[in-house]
């Protein structure tokens, strides 16, 4: 439990900081910082249980169909990175609280911080690959934030956008290696897939997965030709590189490969990708980082070099270059992250980071500038520091290491690559800290800084000599715990100390010393000679890719989304048809079945007869548009009578009065849109529309023909009709189904209804802004209106008609869970008697007699639905579960009051306010077309006035 | 009957997909109704036709048509209403916004032509 609970710890905590700056960054810090500790110290107190060799394991379900569970395991690597992540991350908190300025945001920097931290322990604490890959991809996000921190700098964007861009693609590919890996193992359970080795090195897709992995692993971990990333990502915060640099981000890959080491190194194949890339990786990343001026630079590449490093110790594949491999990321972890803070100190100290300013700062900054030349020589391998032992041991592992059948090449580039990083480490300490000031204008006079930035790479600095040494005491457990978990079986036989003997290792430790110093003093000559080489720029060849494929992604989705309606429109009707065709084909029996038909009766052949013509003729004139509403308005109607005529009573009672409302809609619309549509089609577009929608139209046809000449399959109906009146209470078959079996599908209906309505209400009310208030203000009305608004004989009319038709409506909701009705229909009803109101006797006149308020309504109507669906759990009973109840009332008779009737009556509001804000908001806008003013009187018309024309009305 | 039936939602699908392949909204808006009323008696014809089987329980009648399709089809047509509105007001508002009904992805503020007005 307390597993899950490390992992889990940062990513609650993220909300802490964002809470807590409210109080103070000092607040802010400790908020942080405790949720850090309180996850180191669950950590440690399983720590020496680990050392002893237990391993501990978690798990939950989570989608055990796809093989993606919730474990954690700790063993002596997750423990070792773990205690990495999230030590060094406290050190950064406290670091950071000093370094950010107070006109940083310092709550969301610890929000990304402690996201990161969450998302690293994820990874190293995984048991499961798929559970892995999403933390990996989460530090890939929550990196991106981070590096882009400062986001007012374009460098920090364009650097979080780079490193984005690279690891989120090599995360991409380790998907895919991770997906085949468990497909050959069977599992995607990290304990399990490390008991196969043999299984997967046999197997055929070896390679394949070796590479995808790798490329994920080489992306994240900056390793040669992928290592352009990092050092953009020096745009971030002093306290970021520090700690993605040193400990966390680009030690991800690393961890990987230690991770899978016991089932993917041994093999030829990975030796000469890992051992191969790791070397040219040191070596390169070295050399570039000698002429690096920027301070944070040197470092990056550094970093890169000694990444590079450890790849080539994993690489190597024996047991004991793991042993080197493990005690170098303690080494580097703490040397780095201590020269990374440093760094960020001279930054702040001095205003700037180019090395040729500096010199003789020891002076100055003498706490930071010992931190700084310990950490340095560390860097460097320099006796008696942890850096020595751990390059000693890799350079032992290099000199009896062949490659191609050659003794030399690896033991001759490990001493280059050496000799290169006592060059760059030398020249930190020489250029920076020793010598004369080179230039006394530094933007701000240096000075040590508060003990809360230089306590904790003091820290870091003391764990470097300590763990230099007294190695075996200090880190001897810890290695010899996450080494043990690395290879997976027997430990090599070995000795952490700083004096080994006169090795070959030794001798090669001389040379680049000695090497490294002599390179440094021709450092200026060096300097002037390499400057007009000419090297590959790997930002420009990034950018150049980068607008490649924009362009490439551009050139697409400019040609397939141009904006055109009617070309998305074909391209989705002819997809459609091309579905339906390519399963036409596959099995070409197209036959009737032989089930009974009904017989045409002269009723239906006339409505059939009547909906061809109509149909037809409101495509051949649908460029005179009021004609084309009428005859959709007919096509609505026989829509509805084949309802009647084909037992579907509720269907036809719906479909009549939603067309009734969808016509006086349209109306409303039309009265703004021309009335015409101009022709314009060419013959061509019309004949391929003509072709296409006739494809369509057979093969809807022909589908739906074969389906109603075969026999109905059994289905769940038979149930809903047997338990209707026993569970449901009510004989309307269909309401009951809408209210109670399937409840939860009409819930989620009317809330989409109602939000098409306030859509509506949205889009309306915005109108009077921007283009279309000026379009409406100048708007000519372009039909002759009638003088006379309001009828009286239509106001008399409809006034004796409301009370008849709201009651028709009371009538048709009470009787819908027996007979055809329910609040659908009852909220049309109802809707209809009142939109007659506003049409006989004006908008203004019935608004203010009508007090309410419609939004309010569909809100209710939700409401209303969801309080009846929740009352069930009071019954202890499922959501929307109904029941129900006799009642016997005088005149009425005995009837059933179902629970039911509390959903219909949501279902009722709901529609009724959908539609009544619709076609309001709809008619205000004909309102402000038409500049005229609400009335307040119905029948105001005034019989002495002379006819009006548009003109004189506006 | 079933053939008259299939034949219709034939005619109505192939009439509002041609509708709805103009380049003006109204045309567009009338031919995702033709289309929704195909669909929905598609729908409902899933449920195979009968004649005087309206599915509300009655003393001793044992044969109903199938209710669900008509459930399923009761919302799915205040749903397209609901969609017919909002694309409604939506091309309204196109039209206030860009001066004309075009649906063809012709540039805003291109030449409109004859037939537009304001």
């Amino acid at each position: 439990m307390s597993l899950t609970l490390i992992v889990l710890l940062p990513f609650i905590g993220a909300v802490l900081p964002a809470i807590m700056i409210r109080a103070g960054r000092n607040a802010c810090a400790t908020a942080t910082g405790s949720v850090t500790l309180l996850a180191l110290i669950l950590l440690m107190a399983k720590a020496p249980a680990v050392i002893a060799g237990e391993v501990f394991q978690v798990s939950y379900s989570w989608l055990p169909e796809l093989g993606l569970n919730v474990t954690f395991f700790l063993d002596g690597l997750g423990l070792l990175f773990a205690t990495l992540i999230l030590g060094i991350g406290l050190l950064i908190i406290i670091y950071a609280r000093f370094y950010l300025s107070k006109n940083d945001p310092m709550g969301r920097f610890y929000v990304f911080l402690l996201l990161f931290q969450g998302a690293m322990v994820g990874i190293v604490l995984s048991d499961n690959i798929l559970l892995l890959l999403i933390f990996w991809e989460l530090t890939s996000l929550s990196s991106f934030l981070l590096i882009g921190y400062w986001k007012h700098l374009p460098e920090g964007r364009q650097g979080a956008r780079m490193a984005l861009a690279v690891t989120g693609a090599g995360g991409l590919a380790m998907i895919a290696g991770m997906l085949i890996l468990g497909d050959i193992v069977g599992s995607y359970d990290l304990s399990v897939i490390l008991q196969n080795a043999d299984l997967i090195q046999a197997s055929p897709m070896y390679l394949p997965a070796l590479i995808l992995i790798l490329l994920g692993c080489f992306t994240k971990s900056a390793q040669f030709p992928f290592h352009f990333w990092l050092p953009h990502a020096m745009a971030a915060p002093t306290p970021v590189s520090a700690y993605l640099h040193s400990a966390t981000m680009v030690k991800a890959g690393i961890f990987l490969m230690a991770r899978m080491w016991p089932v993917l190194s041994g093999t030829p194949e990975w030796f000469y990708i890992v051992a191969t890339a790791g070397l040219v990786t040191m070596v390169v990343g070295a050399w570039i980082a000698i002429f690096k001026h920027d301070l944070k630079g040197l470092l990056a590449y550094s970093t890169v070099s000694h990444l590079g490093l450890v790849t080539m110790l994993l690489g190597f594949g024996t047991p004991m270059a793991a042993v080197a491999g493990v005690f170098h990321i303690i080494n580097h972890a703490t040397f780095k992250a201590a020269l990374f803070m440093t760094a960020g100190i001279i930054d702040h100290e001095t205003g700037t980071r180019d090395i040729r300013r500096f010199g003789g700062l020891l002076n100055l900054m003498p706490i930071a500038g010992t931190i700084g030349i310990i950490s340095a020589a560390s860097m460097a391998g320099v006796i008696p520091f942890n850096g020595f032992i751990s390059k000693e041991m890799m350079l032992e592992e290099a000199w009896h290491t062949m490659w191609l059948d050659q003794n030399w090449i690896v033991p001759l580039l490990a001493t280059v690559g050496a000799l290169f990083s006592v060059a760059y480490s030398f020249r930190f300490i020489f250029h920076v800290w020793l010598g004369k000031p080179r230039d006394e204008n530094l933007p701000h006079h240096p000075h040590d800084p508060p003990f809360g930035m230089w306590a904790p790479p003091a820290f870091l600095t003391v764990l470097v000599v300590l763990i230099g040494l007294f190695p075996a005491t200090i880190a001897g457990p810890l290695v010899a715990a996450t080494s043990g978990a690395v290879i997976g079986g027997e430990l090599p036989d070995y000795y952490l100390s700083l004096w080994h003997g006169l090795t070959p290792a030794l001798g090669m430790s001389v040379i680049a010393l000695i090497g490294g110093a002599l390179l440094l003093m021709r450092h200026g000559g060096l300097m002037s000679a390499t400057a007009n080489l000419s090297r590959p720029d790997a930002k420009s060849m990034f950018d150049c890719a980068i607008a490649k494929s924009v362009a490439l992604s551009r050139l697409v989705s400019d040609n397939l989304h141009n904006g055109s309606l009617q070309r998305y429109l074909a391209i989705m009707v002819i997809g459609a048809i091309g579905i339906g065709l390519s399963g036409f084909y596959a099995q070409p029996d197209f036959q009737s079945g032989s089930r009974e038909l009904l017989e045409v009766s002269p009723p239906a052949a006339i409505g059939w007869l009547l909906l061809v013509v109509t149909s037809v003729a409101a495509v051949f004139m649908h460029h005179n548009r009021l004609l084309t509403l009428l005859l959709l308005g007919v096509v609505g109607l026989i829509v509805s009578l084949g309802f009647i005529y084909l037992s579907a009573p509720d269907l036809a009672l719906t479909q009549i009065s939603v067309e009734v409302v969808t016509v006086i809609l349209m109306l409303l619309a039309l009265n703004i849109l021309p009335k015409e549509t101009p022709k314009e089609s060419m013959p061509g577009r019309k004949m391929r529309d003509g072709i296409v929608s006739i494809a369509a139209g057979l093969g809807v046809g022909g589908a739906i023909w074969a389906i109603m000449t075969r026999d109905l399959p059994n289905s769940i109906s038979s149930y809903h009709l047997a338990n209707s009146k026993i569970e449901g209470g009510g004989t309307n078959v269909v309401n009951v189904i809408l209210v109670d079996f399937r409840g939860f599908d009409t819930f989620g209906e009317i809330i989409v209804l109602g939000i098409a309505a306030l859509s509506i209400f949205a889009l309306i009310e915005t109108v009077t802004q921007g283009e279309a208030a000026k379009r409406l203000a100048n708007w000519v009305v372009d039909r002759r209106r009638s003088p006379n608004r309001h009828p009286m004989m239509m106001v008399v009319a409809t006034r004796v008609m409301l009370p008849l038709s709201l009651m028709v409506g009371v009538y048709i909701f009470l009787r819908g869970h027996n007979e055809p009705g329910g609040g659908f229909i009852a909220g049309l009803v109802v809707s209809v008697a009142l939109v007659m109101q506003y049409m006989a006797s004006g908008f203004g006149w019935t608004q203010n007699r009508m007090k309410v308020n419609y939004h309010g309504m569909i809100g209710l109507g939700v409401i209303a639905a969801a309080i009846t669906g929740v009352s069930a759990w009071v019954a202890g009973l499922p959501f929307l579960s109904s029941g129900f109840v006799h009642v016997h009332l005088p005149i009425v008779g005995e009837f059933e009051l179902a629970s039911a009737m509390g959903f219909d009556l949501g279902v009722f509001l709901t529609v009724v306010g959908a539609v009544m804000l619709a076609l309001a908001k709809l008619s205000q806008v004909e309102r402000m077309a038409e500049h005229v003013d609400i009335n307040a009187e119905p029948m105001d018309h005034d019989p002495s006035a002379p006819v009006a024309t548009p003109e004189k009305e506006a | 009957m079933e053939f008259l039936v299939a034949s219709s939602i034939g005619l109505l699908t192939t009439c509002g997909t041609y509708l709805l392949l103009r380049g003006r909204t109204f045309p567009v808006v009338v031919g995702l109704a033709m289309l929704s009323y195909a669909v929905n008696v598609f729908l409902f014809a899933m449920g195979r036709l009968t004649i005087n089987m309206p599915p509300i329980l009655r003393e001793g009648v044992t044969e109903y048509t199938d209710p669900l399709p008509q459930a399923l089809v009761l919302t799915a047509i205040v749903i397209s209403f609901g969609m017919t509105a909002l694309i409604v007001v939506l091309s309204i508002r196109a039209y206030l916004e860009i001066g004309n009904d075009h649906v063809d992805g012709r540039p805003v503020g291109a030449p409109s032509e004859a037939g537009d007005k304001n």
